[in-house]
C-alpha cells in the first residue's frame, strides 16, 4: 500500500513526532516500500491458525503482594528535565 | 597477546599468571590506542574498571571462583548501568544516567566481570549496519570502509579488533549474529527467556534477547553462564534450573543430525559464502555428523512478519520517551503537544521514527487485523515449521548473512534492502529459538559467518558443536592485521 | 412523549493490595509526591511489569461474588495514548479477554421488589498518576504515586432505568467490594469511582438511543444528580428538534450540570495489542476453589440468615447487613447477650443514632460490641430497665466505663427486693387516700397513677413488672 504525506502526517501525529511536509514527503516513499513489502503476508496460508503473541506457551507468574521498592525519589528525579516540589513539570495541561 | 581468548584469560587469571588489573589495563590501552578508527565504544569507564579489577584480584587472591572473575568485558549501551550513561545509541537518552543496573549487568558483576565501558550500537537497536547511532557509525575492523553490522556493531567490532575479550549484545532480528558474522567473531542468541530483559532497553519485547559475543564458542559458554538465569523481575524469564553451557564442549559429533534448510541456500546467497559453508559442512561431516537437507517452507515470510511485529511493539515501547521524566527535552516547549512532538522529533533519528510510524500504522484502527493479527499467525506458522524439522534433526546449519560486510552508506537509502540483511536470522527470533554465528571462512579478506539454529534450550549442545568445529579450524582465532 | 432512560455504569474500584499491580512500590494514600513511584511506575527504560498475586485473587473473589465466569485465561493489553500522567505512553489493561465476565447483581427497588442487573465484565488495569495545576505558573505538576495502583473496572449491562436504580446498584456494589475486603470503598480518595452511560428512548422502543458518558461522579449523590440532569438535558435536546451526540460529559457538582469534554475526545486511536511483557494470566480450578474457600458470607446470604436464625424482620436484617462491619458487630452483640431482637433494636436504634451524632466510624465507636452486649445483658437479667439502660449507654459512650460500673457508680441498680418495694408501695398508698378511695370505687384507670408514683419514688429503679404485681396485691388488700 502506498501512503501519501497526509497519511504520514496522521501517523506522525498519533506517534507524537514533529514532522513538517518536507519530512513527511521523505518518509512517504520508504514507508510505502515497507507496506508493499509486508503485503507478502497476504499470500500466507494461515487459515485456522492461532495468533502467536509470544515464543513460549507459558503462563504469567504471580508476584507476592509485598512492598519491595524503597523511596528513591531523589535519585530518580536527579535525571529529570524539570521538577519542583517533588513533581515533574510539564507545560500547563488544559482540561 | 591478542591471541588469547576470553577462556584463556579465565584460566590464566585463575592460575594467577596475570592479574585482573594488568589485564584490564592492557585492554584499556588498546581501546585508547585503536578505537579512534572504529568508534566501537561510546563510553569507557577506565577508573571504575580498574577498581573492579582490584576487587576481582582480591577475590582471586582468596581463591574465590566465579565464572568471569577478573575478566574485562564490554556492555552494549542498551543495558542499563547504574551511575553510567545509558544512551542506547540515541540523542533521546544522551542525558540518561541510569539509576539502576540491568539484571545482566548485575549478574556479570557478581560473576566477577570487569566492565571496560559501553559499546556503540544502532539507535534503539534498530539497524543492521550501525549507521543509525547518534554517536556516529562503527567501522568494521577488517575493512574500515565497511560496516560492522548491527545493531550490536560496537560490541562485534570491539571483540573483532580485540579491544575486549568479550562483550554483550542483544538480538531482536539478528543483532548479535549478523555483526558477529561481519566482524569474524562468535555470537550467540539464547532461547527467548534465558537471559533477563530487565534493564535491557526494549526494542521489540517478544523478540529481544541478550547474549554473549566473543572470539570462540567456549568464550560464549563462559559468558552465558554468567548472563543467563531466572529473574523474578522479568515475567518472560524462564524458570529453569541453572545450567553449565560449557558442559558439552567435548561433544562427539558422530551421528549428530544437522539439517540444511534449502531455503537458506537459494538465490541471493553470495557465492563466496556458499563455498565457505560447503567447506565447513565437509569438516563437520568428516567429524561424523550426518548432514541432510530440510525445508522451512514459510521462511520467506519471516522478514515481512518481523517488520510488522517488531515495529508494532517498538512503537509502543518507545512511547515512554516523552521528555517528561528523563532523557532529551526540547528547548522552550510552547505547550504539552509541542513538548511531546519536538522532544521526540528531535530526540529520535530517522530510522527510529520510521519504525515507530510503521508500528503505529499497523496497530491503528482498521489495519490491525490486516497486519498485526496476520503477522502473529504467520509467526506461529514459522515456529511450527521449526518444530516439524526438529523432529528429524538436532541442529540447523546455514549462512548467517546473504552477503559479505557492505560499505558504509551502501544501503542507507533503501530501508527494505537493509532489512533483507537479516533474512536468515529473523526466523529464530520469531520462533524464540537459540541460534549462533561463528566464523567459517574468509572471502576477499572479509569474514564469513556460519549460523547454527538449535532447538529450544539446546544452547549447550550448540556451543559444543561449534567448539568442536573451532578445534578443527582457526577462523575464530584470526585477528584483522591492523589490530593484531 | 413518554421517555425511558437507559443507564449502564462503569465502576472503577481500587483494589486494596499493599503494593502496586505491576511493581513492588507501596499503594498507601497521601504520601508526598512521587515518593511511591519506582522505576516501573515511572516508565523508566528497560524495566518490566510483574503481576501482583493479590490483585488476581481479589478479581477472582469479585467474580465469584457476582456469580460470574472467571476466565481460565485472561490477557493484558496495552492501550496506547500520550498523557503526562501516563508515564509509559500506554495503560496496561485487559481488553479482549477480561478476567471476569457475565455476572449479575440483584438490587432492591423502593417498592420492595428485586431487580437483577447484568454485569458484562470486570477487568484489571493500572491507574494513572495525577496532574496538579495549582501553584505553578503556566505549568502542571505530575505526581505518579497513584500510577500503577490496581483497579478493577466493573461494567454493567444497560439494565438500569433510573438514577435511583443506578444509585441502588452502585451502593450494592460498594457494599459488596467492602464485604469482600478487596477495596476500601473510600470515595473521597477516589478508591471507588463511577462513570455512567446515559441515553433515553421513547417508551416501548427496542433500540437504544445515542448515549453520553458522564464522568467525575464521585459520590452517590452526584451520580443521582448528574444522571437526572442528563436525562432532562437529552429530553430537551430531542424535544427541541435536536440530536444527542455521543460524547463524554463532565459533571460539575458546583453548578449541578454536565458539560461536554470535546477537547480530550478528538482523534483517539488506542491501538490496543497484547502486552508482550506479560504472559496470559491462567487461573485454574484449584486456584478458584481456594479463593472460594476464603470468601466471606455475602450480603444477600447474610440477610437471609439473619431473618432465619435471629427471627428478624426483613427490614432489620437488611439494615444490619448493609455493611460487613455492621453485620459482624451485630452478631458479636448477640453472642454477648443472647437477645437477638433486643440487640437489633439497640444496634439500629441508640447505637446507630450515637454513631451519627458523633460522626464516627463503627470501628472507632467508644462502645464496642462486648460493652454493648454487657449493657443489654443487664436489661435481660432485669438489673436495669430499658429506660435506665439509655442513661447507662449515654454514660458508656462518654467514656465513663462499662455497664456494670456505670450502674454501680450512679446507683441505677433496679430494686427487686419485694420487701423494699412493698414498703414504698405502702407509703404511696398511705399518702394518697383520695385516689385509693376512687380506685376502690371502681376507677381502675388510677392503677397507672399508683405505678407512676412508685416509679417516681424509686427514681425509676424499681422493676416495672414487679411493681405491677405487688401494687395490685397491696391495693386489693388496702
Amino acid at each position: 500500500m502506498s501512503v501519501d504525506t497526509e497519511h504520514v502526517q496522521r501517523i506522525a501525529e498519533l506517534s507524537r513526532l514533529a514532522m513538517d511536509d518536507d519530512q513527511a514527503r521523505e518518509f512517504a516513499g520508504g514507508l510505502s516500500d515497507i507496506f508493499d513489502f509486508v503485503e507478502q503476508l497476504d499470500g500466507a496460508d494461515i487459515e485456522g491458525v492461532e495468533p502467536m503473541a509470544h515464543p513460549m506457551d507459558a503462563a504469567q507468574r504471580l508476584r507476592p503482594d509485598a512492598v519491595t521498592e524503597p523511596d528513591r525519589r531523589d535519585d530518580y528525579q536527579a535525571i529529570a528535565p524539570a521538577v519542583e516540589g517533588g513533581l515533574y513539570l510539564v507545560p500547563r495541561v488544559i482540561e | 597477546m591478542t591471541q588469547e581468548t576470553l577462556s584463556d584469560w579465565v584460566r590464566k587469571l585463575r592460575a594467577r599468571e596475570i592479574s585482573s588489573r594488568e589485564l584490564t589495563r592492557l585492554y584499556l590501552d588498546r581501546i585508547e590506542r585503536l578505537d579512534a578508527d572504529l568508534n566501537s565504544f561510546v563510553t569507557v569507564t577506565a577508573e571504575s574498571a580498574l577498581e573492579q579489577a582490584d576487587a576481582a584480584d582480591a577475590r582471586l587472591a582468596k581463591g574465590e571462583e566465579a565464572p568471569l572473575l577478573g575478566v574485562p568485558v564490554a556492555q552494549k549501551d542498551i543495558f542499563c548501568t547504574r551511575g553510567v550513561r545509558t544512551a542506547c545509541g540515541s540523542r533521546m537518552l544522551d542525558p540518561f544516567v541510569s539509576p539502576y543496573d540491568a539484571t545482566v549487568v548485575e549478574r556479570m558483576h557478581a560473576a566477577g566481570a570487569v566492565m571496560l565501558g559501553k559499546t556503540n550500537m544502532d539507535e534503539f537497536a534498530m539497524g543492521s549496519s550501525n549507521e543509525t547511532s547518534f554517536y556516529g557509525p562503527v567501522r568494521n575492523p577488517w575493512d574500515t570502509a565497511r560496516v560492522p553490522g548491527g545493531s550490536s556493531g560496537g560490541s562485534a567490532a570491539a571483540v573483532g579488533a580485540r579491544l575486549a575479550p568479550g562483550a554483550t549484545g542483544t538480538d531482536t532480528g539478528g543483532s548479535i549474529r549478523q555483526p558477529a558474522a561481519f566482524c569474524g567473531i562468535t555470537g550467540l542468541k539464547p532461547t527467548y527467556g534465558r537471559v533477563s530483559r530487565y534493564g535491557m532497553i526494549a526494542f521489540a519485547s517478544s523478540l529481544d534477547q541478550g547474549g554473549p559475543m566473543a572470539a570462540s564458542a567456549e568464550d560464549c559458554g563462559h559468558m552465558l553462564n554468567a548472563m543467563a538465569g531466572f529473574d523474578e523481575r522479568d515475567s518472560t524469564s524462564l524458570e529453569r534450573p541453572a545450567e553449565d553451557f560449557t558442559a558439552a564442549l567435548d561433544a562427539d559429533l558422530t551421528g549428530l543430525r544437522i539439517g540444511l534448510p534449502q531455503e537458506f541456500f537459494g538465490e541471493g546467497l553470495d557465492d563466496g559464502i556458499r563455498a565457505a559453508l560447503d567447506e565447513a559442512i565437509r569438516v563437520l561431516r568428516e567429524r561424523g555428523a550426518e548432514i541432510r537437507e530440510v525445508s522451512l517452507p514459510n521462511s520467506h515470510l519471516s522478514v515481512p512478519a518481523y517488520y510488522v511485529v517488531a515495529p508494532a511493539e517498538a512503537s509502543s515501547n518507545l512511547s515512554r520517551f516523552d521528555g517528561v521524566r528523563y532523557g532529551y527535552r526540547c528547548e522552550d516547549p510552547q505547550d504539552l503537544l509541542d513538548l511531546y512532538t519536538r522532544s521526540r522529533g528531535e530526540g529520535f533519528g530517522a530510522e527510529v521514527k520510521r519504525r515507530i510510524m510503521v508500528g503505529t500504522h499497523v496497530l491503528s484502527a482498521g489495519y490491525y487485523d490486516a497486519y498485526y493479527l496476520k503477522a502473529q499467525k504467520v509467526r506461529r506458522v514459522i515456529a511450527d515449521d521449526f518444530r516439524r524439522v526438529f523432529a528429524d534433526v538436532d541442529l540447523l546449519l546455514g549462512p548467517t548473512t546473504p552477503e559479505l560486510p557492505f560499505e558504509l552508506g551502501a544501503k542507507s537509502a533503501d530501508p527494505v534492502k537493509m532489512y533483507l540483511s537479516d533474512i536468515y536470522t529473523i526466523a529464530a527470533n520469531l520462533a524464540g529459538l537459540p541460534a549462533m554465528s561463528l566464523p567459517a571462512g574468509e572471502v576477499q579478506g572479509l569474514p564469513v559467518g556460519l549460523q547454527l539454529i538449535g532447538n529450544y534450550f539446546d544452547e549447550a549442545r550448540m556451543i559444543g558443536v561449534a567448539h568442536q568445529f573451532q578445534q578443527e579450524t582457526d577462523w575464530h582465532a584470526r585477528v584483522p592485521s591492523a589490530f593484531a | 412523549m413518554e421517555w425511558e432512560t437507559v443507564i449502564g455504569l462503569e465502576i472503577h474500584a481500587q483494589l486494596n493490595t499493599v503494593s502496586k499491580i505491576f511493581s513492588g512500590a507501596p499503594t498507601a494514600y497521601g504520601a508526598e509526591p512521587n515518593r511511591q513511584a519506582c522505576p516501573v511506575d515511572l516508565g523508566m527504560p528497560g524495566v518490566l511489569p510483574v503481576l501482583n498475586r493479590g490483585v488476581v485473587e481479589r478479581a477472582v473473589m469479585l467474580g465469584l461474588a457476582l456469580d460470574a465466569e472467571v476466565a481460565g485465561r485472561s490477557v493484558f493489553a496495552r492501550k496506547n495514548y500520550f498523557y503526562p500522567d501516563l508515564p509509559k505512553g500506554y495503560q496496561i489493561s485487559q481488553f479482549e479477554l477480561p478476567i471476569v465476565a457475565s455476572g449479575h447483581l440483584d438490587i432492591e427497588l423502593e417498592d420492595g421488589s428485586t431487580k437483577r442487573i447484568g454485569v458484562t465484565r470486570a477487568h484489571l488495569e493500572e491507574d494513572a498518576g495525577k496532574s496538579l495545576h495549582e501553584g505553578f505558573e503556566a505549568m502542571t505538576g505530575i505526581d505518579l504515586n497513584r500510577a500503577g495502583t490496581p483497579l478493577v473496572e466493573i461494567v454493567s449491562e444497560p439494565d438500569l432505568r433510573s438514577a435511583k436504580e443506578a444509585v441502588a446498584y452502585m451502593k450494592k456494589l460498594h457494599s459488596l467490594v467492602r464485604y469482600l475486603d478487596i477495596c476500601d470503598g473510600n470515595m473521597q480518595e477516589g478508591s471507588f469511582r463511577c462513570d455512567a452511560n446515559v441515553s433515553i428512548r421513547p417508551k416501548g422502543q427496542a433500540e437504544f438511543g445515542t448515549r453520553a458518558e458522564l464522568k467525575n461522579l464521585n459520590s452517590f449523590r452526584f451520580v443521582e444528580r448528574a444522571i437526572n440532569f442528563e436525562i432532562e438535558r437529552q429530553i430537551d435536546v430531542i424535544e427541541g428538534g435536536g440530536r444527542v451526540v455521543q460524547e463524554t460529559r463532565l459533571y460539575d457538582p458546583d453548578r449541578d450540570e454536565t458539560r461536554s469534554m470535546r477537547t480530550k475526545e478528538e482523534a483517539n486511536d488506542y491501538r490496543y495489542f497484547p502486552d508482550p511483557d506479560l504472559l496470559p494470566v491462567e487461573v485454574d480450578q484449584d486456584f478458584i476453589e481456594e479463593i472460594r474457600g476464603r470468601l466471606p458470607e455475602l450480603p444477600d446470604a447474610k440477610r437471609e440468615r439473619f431473618v432465619r436464625e435471629y427471627e428478624l424482620p426483613e427490614y432489620d436484617a437488611g439494615v444490619l447487613t448493609a455493611t460487613r462491619e455492621m453485620g459482624d458487630f451485630y452478631e458479636a452483640v448477640v453472642r454477648g447477650c443472647n437477645a437477638p431482637k433486643l440487640a437489633a433494636n439497640w444496634v439500629m436504634g441508640e447505637f446507630s443514632a450515637a454513631l451519627n451524632r458523633s460522626e464516627v466510624e463503627l470501628a472507632e465507636a467508644p462502645v464496642d460490641a462486648g460493652a454493648l452486649a454487657g449493657l443489654l445483658a443487664r436489661i435481660q437479667d432485669e438489673t436495669i430497665s430499658g429506660k435506665i439502660a439509655k442513661e447507662v449507654f449515654e454514660a458508656m459512650w462518654n467514656g465513663e466505663g462499662d455497664a456494670d460500673s456505670v450502674i454501680e457508680a450512679k446507683g441505677l441498680k433496679q430494686i427487686t427486693d419485694t420487701g423494699a418495694i412493698d414498703a414504698i408501695i405502702d407509703e404511696v398508698i398511705a399518702n394518697n387516700p383520695k385516689q385509693l378511695e376512687q380506685y376502690k370505687g371502681g376507677k381502675d384507670k388510677l392503677f397507672g397513677f399508683f405505678v407512676g408514683q412508685v416509679m417516681k419514688a424509686t427514681q425509676g429503679k424499681a422493676n416495672p413488672a414487679q411493681v405491677n404485681e405487688r401494687l395490685k396485691e397491696r391495693l386489693d388488700q388496702a
